[in-house]
């Protein structure tokens, strides 16, 4: 028996002092009636508290599903069972835990904007990189007209930034913007 | 060493200025048109003097240098693309007399370097090209060193003026057409300052990298390159907001070489200023190394030379 410190299995194991952690679990549900309550009461049932439901109705991904973000506090120890609980159940967990949108990177975006549609630019950078923008700075020094800047600050999933940063990539080239990409690598980022 | 030098620009010139200083020989100087032979040593002061005045360097035809009594061909004549021509005749007429090359011209080193080496390889001469990447930066010493096998990427800034332009952008809030214009009236960028501004040059050094790390399999095609002529003072201004500037970084692989305006913290290894180089070395077992300093230049570019002619064996 080796008692090796590191074991994942050491890290599941329940803390004791009766705290609560938020987590954010990725659901993606089929569409028909009911569905949506058919995946929550799970959660409530193995001892979650629901924070808030992001249902994005109007969003279907590639396997004809709509994704549902669910954030919820449990206890450390209780949020494993949920996410068992909830795949017993049938409902399929894309992602699960604190790792979601644990990195943050910021890109500049330069060119027509506002002409390219900025928020159209901003909801398909949301569903493409599988990002959430946090944060949105705007410099249009001569006009909406002319070529502006956007320096955006994006939530991604821990180890999904290279694949973010080419959905922006593909974004911007077919918006014909500049991005400006942050350096990742090497101990420079 | 006897020296043979091709190409009488900054670079050419000085290795004729500075080669004595290194304790080396120079037996040929060529410009394009003219050149001065002789196997006792040419009259170096005399010839700088007679291109200072726009005269003939001497009464020899550019193509007698191949003639000299020359143990190294310094190729410094002006890089071109493609084909690489006419340095990469120059390279293989002395590869295949037996001769050391050691080149300034960054041509046929990033585009057509699996040839170069099959030449090296049936030559009793060797090739050494360490000016051709940040001119007094030793880049690929510093990678030999480390053993290539060791290194995982180079990243950095090795274009001075895109690195003024954009320095000088962030500092004084100005658009990039205004920084140009000053920035050629100072002489960093030249008249025509396409190649450094789009991307290119920075990319011809990211290419050689890239063939020293993977021993060869890149050219210039092969890179994704983007300049920084659409960065309006804007996007630096953002960029300063949240701690960062934007420098043309370049980035070397086994995998690619890719060139473009990146987002960089403001105070970090990498975003130096003004025309400085700087080169980050990734190595496997020793972390990142960083070398900064003057990447072109005359004088500079000369000393990458001569320190190359130094590490040659006898041949």
């Amino acid at each position: 028996m080796a008692a090796v410190s590191d074991d994942p299995v050491d890290e599941d194991e329940a803390e004791t002092d009766g705290g609560v952690r938020a987590y954010t679990v990725r659901l993606e549900l089929v569409d028909e009636p009911g569905e949506l309550l058919r995946a929550l009461s799970p959660i409530a049932n193995n001892g979650g508290n629901l924070l808030s439901i992001h249902h994005e109705r109007g969003n279907i991904t590639p396997r004809g599903h709509i994704p549902v973000e669910v954030d919820l506090e449990s206890p450390p120890d209780r949020f494993d069972g949920i996410v068992d609980a909830l795949r017993d159940a049938g409902v399929n967990v894309i992602q699960a835990g604190a790792e979601h949108y644990g990195e943050e990177i910021s890109v500049v975006l330069v060119g027509n904007l506002v002409e390219r549609d900025l928020s159209n630019t901003l909801s398909r950078i949301e569903d493409e990189a599988d990002a959430v923008v946090r944060d949105l700075s705007l410099a249009a020094p001569d006009g909406t007209d002319a070529v502006s800047s956007a320096r955006i600050r994006l939530a991604i999933d821990s180890g999904r930034s290279d694949a973010a940063l080419e959905a922006i990539r593909a974004i911007g080239s077919e918006k014909e913007l500049t991005v400006v990409e942050p350096l990742l690598g090497g101990d420079s980022a | 060493m006897k020296l043979a030098i091709l190409g009488a620009g900054d670079v050419g010139r000085s290795v004729a200025d500075l080669a004595g200083e290194y304790g080396h020989d120079v037996v040929a100087l060529a410009d394009s048109t003219t050149a001065t032979v002789d196997d006792d040593g040419i009259d170096i002061a005399g010839a700088l003097e007679r291109k200072a005045g726009d005269e003939a360097l001497g009464s020899s035809e550019p193509d007698d240098v191949f003639d000299a009594d020359y143990d190294v061909l310094v190729e410094a004549t002006p890089t071109t693309l493609d084909d690489a021509e006419p340095g990469f005749s120059h390279v293989t007429r002395a590869l295949e007399a037996d001769r050391h090359v050691v080149l300034a011209n960054k041509g046929p080193v990033a585009e057509r370097y699996e040839e170069l080496r099959a030449l090296e390889a049936d030559s009793a001469g060797s090739i050494r090209f360490e000016a051709t990447v940040g001119g007094a930066i030793p880049v690929l010493s510093t990678i030999e060193d480390s053993t290539p096998q060791a290194v995982t990427a180079a990243r950095g800034v090795l274009n001075g003026t895109a690195n003024f332009i954009l320095t000088r952008m962030a500092a004084e809030g100005l658009d990039y057409e205004h920084v140009l214009a000053e920035a050629q009236d100072l002489g960093v960028a030249e008249a025509d300052p396409t190649f450094d501004v789009d991307g290119t040059d920075a990319a011809l050094k990211f290419v050689i990298l890239a063939n020293v790390l993977a021993d060869g399999g890149f050219s210039l095609e092969d890179a994704t390159v983007e300049g920084i002529q659409n960065i309006p003072g804007s996007a630096l201004d953002l960029a300063a907001e949240d701690g960062r500037t934007i420098r043309l970084i370049g980035e070397a692989t086994r995998d690619g070489v890719r060139v473009g305006p990146r987002l960089v913290p403001e105070n970090g290894p990498l975003a130096v200023t003004g025309t400085r180089n700087i080169v980050q070395i990734e190595t496997r077992n020793a972390g990142s190394l960083h070398s900064s300093g003057r990447g072109a230049g005359g004088p500079e570019t000369a000393t990458a030379v001569l320190s190359d002619v130094g590490r040659l064996p006898p041949l």
